[in-house]
């Protein structure tokens, strides 16, 4: 094992024991210009999702006929809706929705994806092949499809649609946490950990885990952007956030129908939506630099 | 090659026989009597003891999947609770218009991915490859239904150059047809143009720094022949099974697309068939979609292993 200071698995993680000094990747990852933008801006966006009370200037469902569809002014930044309710706030609120869809669908796929994945390659055999087989069945439906299915059988709603939008994302999760278990399995330091008598279980959970949980960080990151779009993709098709209640997908729904007189109604939930999902991308982007050994 | 074909086949069953448990499976989400739910709002006595014997619901739920998957079988998906018609048939009739969007959308995505991944690789670490690698991130972050809105904002309502929505066939006016597919085939294009960007240039930097690429350089070949015969050629190759992957990005974005342009698609059946409730379509246009993906992946893989011999005999 004199190597192992050296030596990186095949999916680029470290093998294990001493290691060369390398700065943290959380600095090695706000290193990156890119990501540290990225990274601030979904900062700024949980701040805006957790203060919206505090920080929204009106009630976000709050309708005012007396001010239906009007241009961005002093008194409304970005304007008013068609039934007079003020685009700010709703944008404003509208994040939650966002980034709860988002964080929570990846969390389902994690919850299912990782332990399935997990035992696919730690026990290969019948148990793999049913599991990957089962794998490539949901990775054959087409993502935003099988959440529009899903989301259809289980009934029009924001939790309906995180379960959707959950479920189909967990087949990337199970084929990646299985083929870096492959890959860790037949590392010298987990024959080691077998053959000092540790039940597979335990080898699983203790020493597997830990070491496929980079690339899995990695994709949850992107995930999270993929399913940000997932759930304004529903919301806007009418099956997410249903309405009175904000939600950039379902803004944009009822935007298009009065692009001639009020375009302003579809601009800052598209903008706000194209701006966080870039942020994830970019931090995503970042993290897996940070966190391949290979990269400078 | 034989053993090859026969092997990548019959891997493709179980697979299907997963599909089809899963969205039979579907079926098994709605809550309480699926008779009275899938019979609508009227639920009439007479729809749903109809119901009750077509999906056989006095039976038990592994009878009624065999049931289902022997209709599936042979071509039949249900009927249309709206249109009474059959689903296949629904599919059939609205699958030209997608398969027309989805053709545009890929010359749009290759006219755009392929040079972009290209020069992004020739000049790395250039203003151009910077460049090229933001015009990807904008491609994979923007969600394309709003990227639809801001073009019928821009073009239709402000220029006035091209209809905000609606489909011509091109049976009937050519340039209509055209101009009605234009905005629309490029926002499904954009996403796999920034894919296919990507791919490319990771496909081209990896070629340019073999061996070959160096002899050839070495005698003296031209810059751009080096690049164009010699490098695009082999870095191709594996475009041929992106394509087929993209697949599932090409019909999910058909979904969002047809919508925003109103264009009486594959995508928008599916949409109008959740809103109707009517279950059967939905459940025939996931079956549909999965089994074409399966199929053109295999297709997409036998063209690989026929262009690539090493491929057969791993």
């Amino acid at each position: 094992m004199t190597g192992a200071a050296t030596e990186t698995t095949p999916i680029g993680l470290p093998a294990g024991g001493a290691t060369a000094p390398r700065p943290h990747p959380l600095r090695r990852l706000l290193r990156s210009p890119a990501a540290a933008i990225g990274l601030a801006v979904i900062v700024a966006f949980l701040g805006i999702a957790i203060f919206a009370p505090w920080i929204s200037p009106y009630d976000p469902i709050a309708t005012d006929f007396a001010a239906v569809r009007k241009a961005p002014s002093a008194a409304h930044w970005l304007g008013t809706d068609e039934i007079g309710r003020d685009v700010l706030s709703r944008v404003i609120f509208g994040s939650r929705a966002s980034l709860l869809a988002g964080v929570v669908s990846v969390l389902i796929s994690l919850a299912v994806g990782v332990p399935l994945g997990l035992l696919a390659g730690y026990a290969g055999g019948i148990t793999d092949m049913l599991i990957s087989r089962m794998t490539d069945a949901l990775l054959a439906c087409p993502f935003l499809i099988l959440a529009i299915a899903l989301a259809a059988f289980l009934g029009p709603s924001l939790e309906n649609a995180m379960i959707a939008i959950g479920i189909s994302a967990t087949p990337a999760f199970i084929r990646l946490a299985r083929g870096t278990t492959l890959s860790v399995k037949a590392e010298e330091y987990i024959l080691a950990a077998r053959a000092i008598g540790n039940p597979p279980w335990r080898v699983a959970l203790r020493h597997v885990l830990p070491n496929i949980v980079p690339p899995l960080l990695v994709q949850a990151t992107l995930a999270i952007a993929a399913a940000v779009i997932a759930e304004a993709s529903l919301s806007f098709l009418g099956l997410g956030q249903q309405p009175p209640e904000p939600s950039w997908g379902s803004m944009l729904n009822t935007a298009k129908n009065y692009l001639d007189n009020a375009p302003w109604m579809a601009l800052w939930p598209g903008l706000s939506i194209f701006v966080l999902v870039l942020s994830f991308n970019l931090v995503g982007d970042g993290l897996r630099d940070a966190l391949d050994p290979h990269h400078a | 090659m034989l053993t090859f074909l026969v092997r990548r086949v019959a891997t493709i069953f179980p697979t299907l026989v997963f599909v089809s448990m899963l969205i039979f499976g579907l079926q098994q989400l709605l809550p309480g009597d699926p008779a009275m739910i899938l019979a609508g709002e009227e639920r009439d006595p007479s729809v749903i003891a109809h119901l009750r014997e077509t999906l056989h619901l006095d039976k038990p739920l592994p009878v009624r999947y065999l049931y289902w998957v022997r209709g599936v079988v042979h071509g039949d998906l249900g009927e249309s609770l709206r249109t009474q018609q059959p689903v296949l048939q629904l599919i059939l009739e609205k699958l030209p218009v997608t398969v027309e969007l989805g053709a545009f959308a890929i010359a749009i995505a290759i006219a755009i991915g392929i040079p972009a991944g290209v020069v992004s690789a020739v000049k790395r670490g250039t203003a151009w490859d910077y460049g090229a690698n933001i015009v990807a991130l904008w491609g994979l972050s923007t969600p394309n239904f709003w990227l639809g809105i801001m073009l019928i904002l821009l073009f239709s309502v402000t220029l006035g150059w091209l209809p905000a929505s609606g489909y011509v066939s091109p049976f009937e006016d050519w340039r209509a047809n055209v101009a009605s597919m234009i905005m629309p085939a490029f926002v499904l294009g954009n996403a796999i143009a920034a894919v296919l960007m990507r791919h490319t240039r990771s496909a081209m930097l990896q070629v340019l720094s073999s061996d070959y690429v160096r002899t050839a350089r070495a005698k003296g070949v031209p810059e751009s022949r080096v690049i164009m015969k010699h490098a695009l050629r082999n870095g191709l190759i594996p475009i041929i099974t992106l394509g087929a992957l993209e697949l599932g990005t090409l019909l999910s974005g058909a979904v969002l697309t047809e919508q925003v342009f109103t264009i009486p698609g594959f995508g928008k059946l599916i949409v109008d068939a959740v809103f109707n409730r009517d279950y059967a379509v939905v459940q025939g246009v996931v079956m549909f979609t999965a089994t074409a993906y399966i199929v053109l992946n295999l297709i997409a893989d036998v063209a690989y292993a026929v262009v690539n011999p090493r491929i057969r005999y791993q």
